[in-house]
């Protein structure tokens, strides 16, 4: 078999798994869709202020859950998954059989990248069916799906570069809870970023790539007049990507670390 | 004897200070089971390592069918199957999903329903992977192993940690792959396992080797003394001098393989004269652990 068909027997491999473990498929479908539902009851009612123009909070929410759930699925499940995988031996097995490790590691994160585009799917339906945001069509689709896959597919590089600085699978949930948390407070994901948020929270909530992951859900959504999409953001996370990409070259272990 | 399938010459392994492997050769048979036997840490799961791809080599030369196996190259890895010392399976496939799955990786394959058959876990096929036993986990790393239809066979420590019902049928299903042809490079600390399985033996400890050849003349084991016990009633005579007293009171008697059958006669004849019952008796020939722990200078058991 060549890798392209080596990679996609892989992905239903690994996609048959995934579902045979019910409460970790159900948890990674209904976290985003959870606290949708609980940010907009408890702050759905508001507005908020960006770039000078009035957002209504339950739609803003459709496009940060977005962002979550393409960070749920790509980041915090991928890199917890595959530190499991290393330390219980599953990657060295891997390793000493003819299957390529790149063909292996393409598989996981095309599976990664296919739970977002369903993630993101069920929200923005959820959104529309809910809290009347729109589903977006001509070009606002296009910049959608160019958004989802370039945000999957570097965060799920991001994932496999956090790997290497995990020692172990009981370190894996802190350790990447603890990358990604803060940046989803300071990003707009949980709580709406408008115009007057500390300066310090907007310089640094911009060097990294969460923050412009939700701009580029809320252009993509929105569009003008609402909020500009630019492709500026897609850029810097495609970049983050690029640069996780490159971590994880260099410092994947394929046997448990001691 | 037959084609090399595993060539070794003076490797040698340094983590940092410490050698772990100090220049050791040996050679693989095509059809043989090889048993590398020795105590933790003596260095068998490195050696084993180096020849799996795992690791790379200090220094000396290794090679596995042919290739160095340090250049990680596909068409090697296509060739052998690896049983590691301790690995995880996919909890949620079943025996035959998982099977199958690394059996994909190889250009050539044994049917599964076979591969199934040969450990043993042909009632267990559509059993998922986290309900099976410790046992059975370990005999489905076997199984994959073997999916691919290797030529050659590693594997680390296979029974260690089994009750010895299960380690009996891990020795079949061994057994089962010498009779479908392959060769079968073993690592264990296990006297009896050794015994049991190979066909050729080397002992290594501290990184070297101690003693090589066939479990049954290991270190001219054939040279080694007989052992011969008893107990003597109470103010019974003693027998010949060359009879030790034990501290438990047991009467040993060391004697040269040659002269066993002559001595024992001797022994009975004296104790039918005196009218001496010898409680006990126990006639054993030397065993491949007095050799082990003799070579790897472990603490002498009785």
């Amino acid at each position: 078999m060549n890798d392209v068909a080596l990679t996609a027997r892989q992905v239903r491999y690994t996609n048959r798994a995934f579902w045979r473990n019910p409460q970790a498929a159900f948890f990674t479908f209904a976290f985003p869709l959870m606290f949708l539902v609980i940010f907009t009851a408890l702050l759905g009612g508001g507005t908020v202020t960006i770039h000078g123009l009035e957002f209504n909070q339950s739609t803003y929410y459709v496009a940060g859950m977005s962002a979550f759930a393409i960070i749920t699925a790509c980041y915090t499940n991928l890199a917890i998954s595959v530190t499991f995988q290393r330390d219980a031996g599953i990657l060295k097995r891997t390793r000493g059989t003819p299957l390529p490790g790149s063909d292996y590691l393409t598989a996981r994160v095309i599976h990664a990248v296919l739970i977002a585009v369903l993630l993101v799917a069920i929200c923005a339906s959820f959104g529309a069916a809910f809290y009347n945001a729109s589903i977006p069509t001509g070009i606002g689709l296009v910049r959608t799906i160019v958004v989802v896959l370039v945000g999957a597919a570097s965060f799920a590089a991001l994932g496999l570069a956090l790997t290497g600085g995990i020692p172990n699978a009981d370190a894996a949930p802190p350790v990447v809870n603890a990358t990604i948390l803060p940046l989803l407070f300071i990003s707009g994901v949980f709580i709406p970023i408008g115009d007057n948020v500390p300066k310090w929270v907007d310089v640094v909530g911009n060097v990294f790539p969460v923050r412009h992951l939700v701009d580029a859900f809320l252009g993509a959504y929105y569009g003008k007049p609402f909020f500009d999409f630019s492709w500026g953001d897609v850029a810097v996370v495609a970049l983050w990507g690029v640069a996780g990409l490159v971590v994880a070259a260099r410092t994947f272990s394929w046997e448990p670390r001691r | 004897m037959g084609e090399r399938v595993v060539e070794v010459h003076d490797l040698r392994k340094s983590y940092g200070e410490l050698e772990a492997v100090r220049g050791i050769s040996f050679d693989v048979d095509r059809g043989e089971v090889f048993a590398m036997l020795g105590p933790n840490g003596a260095g068998k799961t490195t050696t084993t390592e180096i020849l799996e791809g795992y690791r790379t080599r200090s220094a000396g030369d290794v090679k596995v069918l042919g290739h160095d196996p340090a250049r990680r190259e596909r068409a090697l890895k296509e060739r052998v199957g690896i049983v590691l010392q301790s690995t995880g399976i996919d909890p949620f496939l079943t025996v035959t999903e998982t099977i199958e799955m690394y059996a994909g990786y190889y250009p050539s394959r044994r049917p599964t329903a076979e591969v199934i058959e040969v450990v043993g876990l042909t009632e267990k096929r559509d059993t998922r992977v986290n309900k099976l036993s410790g046992g059975q986990q370990r005999r489905l790393d076997v199984a994959i192993a073997l999916a691919g239809d290797p030529e050659l066979l590693f594997l680390d420590e296979p029974t260690t940690g089994f009750d010895p019902n299960a380690r009996r049928t891990a020795w079949e299903v061994v057994k089962n792959l010498v009779a479908i042809g392959k060769t079968v490079f073993l690592t264990t600390h296990f006297m009896d396992e050794a015994q049991y399985l190979a066909d050729r033996v080397v002992v290594i400890a501290d990184g070297l080797i101690v003693a090589q050849g066939p479990p049954a003349s290991i270190a001219g084991r054939e040279q080694m003394q007989t052992r011969i016990r008893f107990r003597l009633p109470d103010g019974a005579p003693e027998p010949a001098d060359r009879v030790q007293r034990l501290p438990d009171g047991t009467r040993e008697l060391r004697v040269d393989a040659g002269e066993t059958t002559r001595i024992v006669h001797d022994l009975t004849g004296w104790a039918l004269d005196h009218g001496v019952e010898l409680e006990a008796l126990e006639i054993s020939l030397p065993t491949l652990e007095d050799v082990y722990l003799q070579l790897t200078g472990s603490e002498v058991g009785t």
